[in-house]
């Protein structure tokens, strides 16, 4: 079995003027297909550096990354370009929707860069298939400034999907959302899993990561702890979970 | 699918920054308007001088009296008359090529027909004269060789003369005085219009030379000939040969200046049309300068664009889109400003240069060239004023864009 994703002693390091800041130093790490992979640490630790070069937006200044056994060390920018359209679905830290946009026609946007014959003949009603897919049947043609943080984030994860990828990775998918929304974000991640997909996602909060079913800790650009998770959440049962307790609260 | 889509964008910002769009195209807009209106003011002047010289006759060679002033053609006829009926015979007989020669022997005098007067042009010519002016006959027929030989008095008649003498009366067979000389009218001529100069062509009558010179101008020289060559082919042939008889007849030694001028049809137009060539170059110009401005607008708004929208080229760049599909959105982008602006552009200049011709009181022409030109060069300086905005977009690293605030 080729791995997702396989990186060997992967190094980062930004130059700010003088100073050489090393974002990350040194990171081996294999993730096979089907497997969903929470990458947690501090601030500062290096994880959106990781996820962005495991989405083949940055490339390495150290060591080796194969995506699907391919060395993106060795490829173009047209090439990468090309990766990320066909293979990967991205979730930004901060939702970056195009703005005065609707909602499906940001869902539409990547298929727009599908080229020759990988064109969909009908990339519409993909779109709104990839949104209900989500939970946002209705609200298609609202632009982001008039949908709810959730819903914007639903929009994205629609858009990540909407190609198809085989890897989906996000960066704090839940990082602006409440405890009940997250959940339901997370019971989409869990569904994508079950249905084969690889998913890689960044969170601050353990109890985001217990969905999970391995959790990276990062700290000063190195992996530090990395074990299954034992105790795994499963989202339909915990919000069926919150929705008696709320009710219990109204009934006391 | 990415050509549409890219145009759909540039139509949706365009509209969003509305006021913005339409300052930054109004140097294409004027400049395109700028290109269309002079040139059809050119064109309409050109054409108007053109149906004047036409007006001339077919294929006429000039002969006049008095030197050429330097490099041109002098429209003023010399004070005397160098040309003698022994010039006129020989150029009638010795020149290949020549389908008619006339003199044109020119005064002014009173008619009178009763107690009705005018004061048209009386021109003293030969029976060829209707002919080499390809002038036609309302009314009547032309005098003849034999009312020349004898100089008769008879008279052909132009419109407007016939007009004020005799009214909506067919003048032919009537008489009318020239200097209390009685003279029959034998032809009535179709209407010319103004000439170059703006005179009516019509307030005229004419005579035998013979008569004229005989009763009314006492003349025994010429100062003009109208020569008519065969085909306009021949022009300058018989140009140069009349050029040589002259120059021999009159005896001027070699390197010696010419006392007589010799212009064909063609040059006068020239020259005529050559001045408002030269401004509608000039101003065609100045409209071209006002183009390019136009396009560093252009080029000056996509910049900023760019910039604003640094995170969204970033996050298409995420998503998958190559450095070619983001150049190629953002040409797209100044394309449309550039051609919605020339469209309007040749709207503006549809309109001034129908208010010019108003204005101005000449004809314009709005030729399908010079839109069209106007039009290629707006696309044109799109593109090339779009090209260093879009090369910028499009080399953007995507996750710097993506972190841009
Ligand atoms: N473009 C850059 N230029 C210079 N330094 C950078 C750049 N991007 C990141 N860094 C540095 O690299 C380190 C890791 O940053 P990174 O964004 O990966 O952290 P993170 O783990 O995602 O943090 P957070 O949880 O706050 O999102 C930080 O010290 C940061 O300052
Ligand atoms: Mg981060």
């Amino acid at each position: 079995m080729v791995p997702v994703i396989q990186l060997v002693d992967f190094r980062k390091s930004y130059i700010t003027g003088e100073v050489e800041v090393q974002a990350v130093r040194g990171v081996t790490l294999t993730i096979n297909p089907g497997e969903f992979v929470a990458i947690m640490g501090s601030s500062g630790s290096g994880k959106s550096t990781l996820m962005n070069t495991i989405g083949c937006l940055d490339r390495p200044t150290g060591g080796k990354y194969l995506l699907d056994g391919i060395d993106v060390g060795s490829l173009n920018r047209d090439e990468l370009a090309d990766l990320r359209n066909q293979k990967i679905g991205f979730v930004f830290q901060g939702f970056n929707l195009l703005a005065r946009t609707t909602a499906v026609e940001n869902v539409e946007l990547p298929m727009l860069y599908r080229r020759g014959g990988q064109r969909f003949n009908n990339p519409r009603e993909r779109a709104l298939k990839s949104l209900e897919r989500v939970g946002l049947g209705k609200r298609t043609d609202h632009t982001p400034s008039q949908l709810s943080g959730g819903q914007q984030q639903r929009v994205a994860i629609a858009r990540a999907l909407v190609n198809e990828p085989t890897l989906l990775l996000a960066d704090e998918p839940t990082g602006n959302l409440d405890s009940r929304t997250s959940i339901e974000i997370m019971d989409i991640f869990q569904e994508l899993n079950a249905a084969g997909m690889t998913l890689v996602m960044v969170t601050h909060e353990l109890d985001i990561a217990s969905y999970s079913t391995r959790m990276v800790v990062m700290r000063d650009g190195r992996v530090v702890t990395d074990r299954p998770v034992e105790q795994r959440l499963n989202a339909k049962q915990e919000l069926a979970r919150l929705k008696q307790e709320q009710a219990a609260v109204k009934l006391a | 699918m990415i050509i549409l889509a890219a145009f759909k964008i540039a139509f949706t910002g365009l509209r969003r920054n509305l006021l913005r769009s339409l300052l930054t195209m109004l140097g294409i807009i004027f400049g395109v308007a700028a290109v269309i209106a002079v040139v059809s003011l050119g064109n309409g002047a050109k054409a108007q001088v053109e149906k004047q010289i036409s007006t001339l006759g077919q294929n006429v060679v000039m002969v006049m009296s008095g030197a050429a002033s330097r490099g041109g053609f002098r429209m003023a006829f010399g004070t005397s008359g160098t040309l003698t009926l022994g010039d006129f015979d020989s150029i009638r007989k010795e020149v290949e090529g020549v389908a008619g020669v006339s003199p044109e022997v020119r005064s002014f005098a009173q008619v009178a027909v009763g107690n009705q007067n005018a004061n048209p042009q009386i021109m003293g010519v030969g029976s060829d004269y209707a002919d080499i002016r390809t002038w036609r006959f309302a009314s009547g027929d032309n005098f003849t060789e034999a009312d020349v030989r004898n100089a008769n008095k008879v008279a052909l008649i132009g419109k407007t003369t016939a007009t004020q003498l005799f009214g909506g009366e067919d003048p032919v067979g009537q008489v009318l005085r020239i200097k209390n000389a009685p003279f029959r009218i034998v032809g009535l001529l179709s209407p010319k219009g103004v000439n170059m100069m703006g005179s009516d062509q019509d307030d005229v009558v004419l005579v035998p030379y013979t008569s004229a010179m005989k009763r009314l101008t006492g003349d025994t020289t010429f100062r003009s000939l109208l020569v008519q060559a065969v085909e306009p082919t021949l022009l300058t042939s018989v140009q140069a040969q009349i050029t040589e008889l002259l120059r021999q007849r009159h005896r001027i030694q070699p390197g010696r200046d010419d006392d007589f001028l010799v212009r064909t049809q063609q040059e006068i137009s020239e020259f005529a049309t050559e001045t408002s060539r030269v401004l509608t170059l000039l101003l065609g110009g100045v409209a071209g300068v006002s183009l390019v401005v136009g396009g560093i607008g252009i080029m000056n708004i996509m910049l900023v664009s760019v910039t604003e929208r640094t995170r969204e080229i970033g996050l298409r760049l995420a998503v998958g889109a190559r450095g070619r599909d983001i150049l190629l959105q953002f040409l797209i982008e100044a394309l449309t400003l550039s051609v919605v602006g020339g469209l309007l552009g040749i709207g503006l200049g549809w309109w001034a240069s129908d208010w010019l011709s108003g204005m101005m009181q000449s004809p314009t022409l709005i030729a399908a060239n010079s839109v069209a030109l106007a039009f290629g060069s707006a696309a044109m300086i799109g593109i090339v004023f779009g090209f260093f905005p879009a090369m910028k977009a499009s080399q953007l690293d995507p996750i710097e864009a993506l972190r841009y605030e």
